[in-house]
C-alpha cells in the first residue's frame, strides 16, 4: 500500500518451472511474469497445470526444475509459511476453512496470523480484531453469516470466505484458484466488481484461476493460456480470448452455458 | 459468567465433602491433581491429538520431588521444581513429537513414556526400581504440619492451583494460539498458509500440557508421600487420556469435573475388581467413543438444554 | 568374546524374526485400513498365552508344535473378524483420534482380559523348543527352535506376503484398496471384504508372533504393551506399510538389541527407541517411507 521506489522487474518471474506426477507433466517448462498492480487470469483445460502452477508458487509443491522469484528474490524451494510472509496470499480450489470455527473466527484467525497470534492471554476476537474481520467480510457480502460455523455455509459461501481469508492476509501478491465457481451466477459479478476494486484500490496484484470467461474478459488485464503443463499463448483479454488457437484448446472444450 | 459460578459451586462442593469425610480429603486432593495433568490432554485433544503417555510427566514431577526433596523443605519450592522439571522435558520430547500428528504423536508419547518406565524400574541404584522412594513430609511455608493440618493445606493447595490453571488456560485456548489448536486439527494447511507455524502451536501447548501434568504429578507425589515407577505406566496415561474423555473438552470444567467422578468411583469400583478396572475403563471409553458423545460436559449441556424445554 | 559376539548375533536373529511377524501384520492392517490397530500387541500376547495353554495340552512335544500353529489360527480367525466387523467398521468415516482412541479402548479391555483367563503368574511352556532339540553353531549350543524355525517362518512368511499380495488377484486387490480406496471401489472392488480380509491376516500374523515366541519365554501381563510399542518403533522407524522395510527395520531392532544386551546391558531397552528417534529425526516419514501430499 505504500508507494516504494518502482522496481523495474516484474513482481513475481517464473521460468522454465517443470513438475512431473509420474508420466504426467502437470508443468512442462513455464514461464511467466506477473507485474506489479496487474490482474492476470490463468485459464485452460481442467489438468493442464493450473492449480500445480499455483502450488509451486506458494511452495506447496517444490518445483522439479526451473526458478521462482518475488520482488527479484528467489522463492523456490521456501516453506508455504516463509512464502506468504513475504507477501503472497492464496485461495484454494476447494475450500480451506477451519469447520468448528465461525467465519467471523475463520478471518479473525487470518488477521492475527499478521500480528499478535503468540500472546498468549488476549482474545481472538477482541474489538479491534472482530470489527476487522467484518469489515472484510462486508466487502463480500457475507456479513450476515459472521457467526456461522463454517462447516454449515453452502459451497458458494464457503468459496467466498476462503478468498476473503486470503485477502485478509493484506498481501503483495494474492492468488485465487476459482475464486466464485460454486457461487450463484447471479452474484458471481458483483462479488467479482467489489473484490477487483477492492484490489486495485489497494494494489494488490492478482492472479486467478477462472473458467468463466465473461469474468475473465471483464476483470483481467491480461490473460494467459494453459494447456498440457506449458502456457498457450498471454495477453489481453480481447486478443487471446480471439485467437482461434485459444478457442480450440479452452472453449472448444468446455464453453459453459452460464 | 457460568463457567466461573460452575467452578466456585463445585469447590465449595469439594470443601464440603472433604470436611464431612475426612478419607475424601486424600482421594480428592488426588483427583484435583489428575484434573490438573488432564487439563493439558484436554488441549492436546482440541487439537484431535491424543497422548498416550502423558503419565511421563506425572512421573517427572513427582519424581522430581522425590530426588529434591532431602535438599528441599517446601512444599512451594518442590511444586516449582516439579514443573520447571515437567516443562523441560515437555520441551525436549515436544521438540520431537510436535512434527507428528495422529497415530504417530499418539505412539511416540507411549514410547517415550515406557522407556522412562524400564529406566525407572532397572535403574535400580538411582529410583530403588519397584520398590519406588517414599519422600519426608516437607514445611509449608517453614511450618511442619502433622496429619490432617497437612492433608487439609495440600487440598486447599490444590484447589488454588486448579483455580489459577483453569483461569489461564480457558483465557489461553481463546487467545489466537489457543484457537489454533482445533484449527489445527481440522485445517492444518490453511495454518501455514496463513503464515503460523503449526508445529510451534502444538509444541507450545504440549509444554503447557507437560506443564500441567508435572504439577498434577507433584500435588499427588505430595500426598502419598511416595512414587514408584507405576506412574509412568501406560495404564496411568490410559487413565489419563480416559478422564480426559470423560469429561469432554468443551471447556476447562470438563477435566476436573471427570477426575473428580473418576477418582470417586474407582476407590469403590477398583477395590471391587482389581483385574478387570482397566477393561471397565475400556469397555466405557469404548462406548463413549461408539455413541460419539462430547463427555459429561456435554451430557450436561443435553440436560440444560432439556431443562430449558421444560421449564 | 569371539563367542559373545556369535552369541549376541543368533539371538538377535531370532528376536527380529518374531518381532517382524507382529510388525508385518501391524504395518499391513495401517497400510490398508489406514488405522494403527493399538491393540495389536494384546492380539500378540493372547497368541502366545493360548499357544502355551494348548501346547501344555499336547501331550508330545511334536504335537506341542503343531499348538502353536492351532493357536494362531484360532485367535487370527476369531478374534480378527469379530474386532473388524464389530468395532473398526462402525468408524472408518469418524476422526483419527477416535479411531485411535477405539484400538485404545480394544487395548485396556484385552489386557484385563488376559489376567482374567491365565492370571498374573508367569506362564511358562517350552514343550515346543525341547521338539526341536538342541544344535551347536561355532561351539554354542542353541535351540534348533530358535536357530532355525523362527527365522525360516519370518523368511517363509516375507515370501508368502510378497507373492500373495503382487501375484494373485486378491492380493492386488488389497493393495489397490491400500493404495486409493475410491479408485478401487470405482473399478468394482468390495473395500469391506478387502478391510476384513486384511485385518484377518494382519491379527493373525500377530496371534502367530506371539504363538511362536511363546515358548522361548514366560509370559507375564505387560507383553502386549511392550509388543506393540515394540513393533509400533519397528513399523515407524521403517515407514508405515513398508513390508520389506519392517524386515530390514526387524532385523535393524532387533540385533541393536541382542548386541545391546550383552555389550551394554544398560542401554538394551533404550536402543530400539533410540533408533526410532534418530531415523524418524533425518527421515520423518521412515528408512523405506515415502511422503504423501494431500490434494487442496
Amino acid at each position: 500500500m505504500v508507494g516504494e521506489t518502482r522496481v523495474s522487474s516484474p513482481l513475481l518471474e517464473a521460468r522454465g518451472l517443470v513438475l512431473a506426477f509420474g508420466g504426467v507433466r502437470a508443468a512442462d517448462g513455464i514461464d511467466l511474469d506477473v507485474n506489479e498492480g496487474e490482474i492476470l487470469a490463468i485459464i485452460g483445460p481442467n489438468g493442464a497445470g493450473k492449480t500445480t502452477f499455483l502450488n509451486m508458487v506458494t511452495g506447496y509443491l517444490r518445483p522439479q526444475a526451473g526458478s521462482i522469484r518475488f520482488r527479484g528474490r528467489e522463492i523456490t524451494g521456501l516453506t508455504p509459511r516463509r512464502i506468504v510472509r513475504l507477501g503472497i496470499a492464496r485461495s484454494f480450489q476447494i475450500p480451506q476453512l477451519f469447520t468448528e470455527h465461525t467465519v467471523l473466527e475463520n478471518l479473525a484467525l487470518q488477521l492475527a496470523a499478521r500480528e499478535g497470534f503468540w500472546a498468549p492471554f488476549a482474545p481472538l476476537l477482541s474489538r479491534a480484531r472482530s470489527e476487522r474481520a467484518l469489515a472484510l467480510l462486508e466487502r463480500f457480502g457475507l456479513g450476515e453469516l459472521a457467526s456461522v460455523r463454517a462447516d454449515a455455509l453452502d459451497e458458494g459461501a464457503r468459496k467466498l470466505v476462503d478468498v476473503a481469508m486470503a485477502t485478509a492476509l493484506a498481501p503483495r501478491l494474492l492468488l485465487m484458484d476459482e475464486p466464485t465457481s460454486g457461487v450463484a451466477a447471479s452474484e458471481k459479478h458483483a462479488i467479482m466488481d467489489r473484490l477487483v476494486s477492492a484490489l486495485r484500490r489497494e494494489g494488490v496484484t492478482a492472479v486467478f484461476v477462472e473458467h468463466d470467461m465473461e469474468v475473465v474478459a471483464r476483470h483481467a488485464d491480461r490473460v494467459a493460456v494453459w494447456s498440457n503443463g506449458k502456457i498457450l499463448a498471454q495477453g489481453p483479454p480481447a486478443t487471446v480470448l480471439a485467437d482461434p488457437a485459444v478457442h480450440r484448446e479452452v472453449l472448444g472444450v468446455e464453453v459453459a452455458p452460464c | 459468567m457460568p463457567l466461573r459460578l460452575a467452578f466456585a459451586v463445585g469447590f465449595l462442593a469439594l470443601a464440603l465433602l472433604a470436611a464431612l469425610q475426612p478419607w475424601l480429603r486424600f482421594v480428592l486432593t488426588l483427583a484435583l491433581a489428575t484434573g490438573l495433568a488432564v487439563l493439558g490432554i484436554m488441549m492436546l485433544l482440541r487439537a484431535g491429538q491424543v497422548s498416550f503417555g502423558h503419565a511421563l510427566y506425572v512421573a517427572v514431577g513427582a519424581y522430581t520431588i522425590a530426588f529434591a526433596r532431602p535438599q528441599l523443605d517446601d512444599v512451594l519450592l518442590l511444586l516449582a521444581a516439579a514443573v520447571l522439571a515437567a516443562v523441560v522435558a515437555g520441551i525436549l520430547v515436544g521438540l520431537f513429537v510436535s512434527r507428528y500428528r495422529d497415530i504417530f504423536f499418539g505412539m511416540l508419547n507411549l514410547a517415550f513414556s515406557m522407556v522412562v518406565y524400564s529406566l525407572l524400574e532397572k535403574l535400580y541404584w538411582l529410583t530403588r526400581g519397584t520398590d519406588g522412594i517414599r519422600v519426608a513430609r516437607p514445611r509449608l511455608f517453614g511450618v511442619a504440619l502433622e496429619g490432617a493440618r497437612y492433608e487439609w493445606a495440600l487440598f486447599a493447595l490444590a484447589l488454588v492451583c486448579v483455580a489459577i490453571a483453569a483461569a489461564l488456560v480457558a483465557r489461553y485456548l481463546r487467545a489466537p494460539a489457543g484457537e489454533a489448536l482445533s484449527a489445527l486439527k481440522t485445517r492444518e494447511t490453511r495454518l501455514e498458509f496463513a503464515g503460523v507455524s503449526a508445529r510451534r502451536v502444538l509444541f507450545q501447548a504440549y509444554v503447557v500440557s507437560a506443564g500441567l501434568a508435572g504439577l498434577g504429578g507433584g500435588i499427588t507425589a505430595l500426598a502419598t508421600l511416595h512414587v514408584t515407577p507405576l506412574l509412568v505406566y501406560w495404564t496411568h496415561s490410559g487413565e489419563l487420556v480416559f478422564v480426559a474423555i470423560l469429561g469432554g473438552t468443551a471447556n476447562v470444567l470438563g477435566p476436573f469435573l471427570g477426575a473428580v467422578v473418576f477418582e470417586l468411583v474407582r476407590v469403590h469400583a477398583a477395590a471391587a475388581f482389581p483385574d478387570a478396572w482397566q477393561m471397565i475403563l475400556g469397555l466405557v471409553l469404548l462406548g463413549i467413543v461408539l455413541l460419539a458423545a462430547r463427555g459429561l460436559v456435554g451430557l450436561l449441556e443435553e440436560l440444560g438444554r432439556w431443562w430449558g424445554r421444560r421449564v | 568374546m569371539e563367542l559373545l559376539l556369535l552369541l549376541a548375533l543368533l539371538d538377535g536373529l531370532a528376536y527380529a524374526a518374531q518381532l517382524f511377524m507382529v510388525a508385518v501384520g501391524l504395518t499391513l492392517v495401517f497400510g490398508v485400513l489406514k488405522i494403527l490397530n493399538v491393540a495389536h500387541g494384546s492380539l500378540f500376547a493372547i497368541g502366545a498365552y493360548s499357544a502355551s495353554t494348548l501346547a501344555a495340552l499336547a501331550g508330545t512335544p511334536w504335537l506341542s508344535l503343531l499348538a502353536l500353529a492351532l493357536a494362531a489360527l484360532a485367535v487370527g480367525a476369531i478374534a480378527g473378524p469379530s474386532i473388524e466387523r464389530g468395532l473398526l467398521a462402525r468408524i472408518y468415516d469418524k476422526e483419527q483420534v477416535l479411531q485411535l482412541l477405539l484400538t485404545f479402548a480394544l487395548f485396556m479391555i484385552l489386557e484385563d482380559v488376559q489376567k482374567l483367563v491365565w492370571g498374573v503368574q508367569p506362564v511358562f511352556e517350552d514343550a515346543p523348543v525341547r521338539a526341536l532339540g538342541p544344535v551347536v553353531v561355532g561351539g554354542i549350543v542353541y535351540t534348533a527352535y530358535q536357530l532355525i524355525l523362527l527365522p525360516g517362518l519370518a523368511v517363509v512368511c516375507l515370501l508368502f506376503l510378497v507373492w500373495f499380495l503382487r501375484r494373485t488377484v486378491t492380493g492386488r486387490m488389497i493393495l489397490a484398496v491400500a493404495h486409493d480406496r475410491e479408485a478401487a471401489e470405482a473399478i468394482g472392488i468390495d473395500s469391506r471384504r478387502i478391510y476384513l480380509l486384511a485385518f484377518t491376516i494382519g491379527a493373525g500374523l500377530a496371534a502367530l508372533g506371539g504363538a511362536l515366541a511363546a515358548p522361548t519365554t514366560s509370559l507375564v501381563p505387560g507383553v502386549g504393551v511392550q509388543t506393540i510399542v515394540l513393533s509400533f518403533a519397528v513399523v515407524a522407524t521403517a515407514g508405515l506399510g513398508q513390508i520389506e522395510g519392517a524386515a530390514a527395520t526387524a532385523l535393524l531392532v532387533g540385533l541393536g538389541r541382542s548386541f545391546a544386551v550383552y555389550f551394554a546391558p544398560e542401554l538394551e531397552v533404550v536402543v530400539p527407541y533410540l533408533l526410532m528417534v534418530i531415523v524418524l529425526v533425518l527421515r520423518p516419514s521412515g528408512l523405506f517411507g515415502g511422503r504423501e501430499l494431500r490434494r487442496i
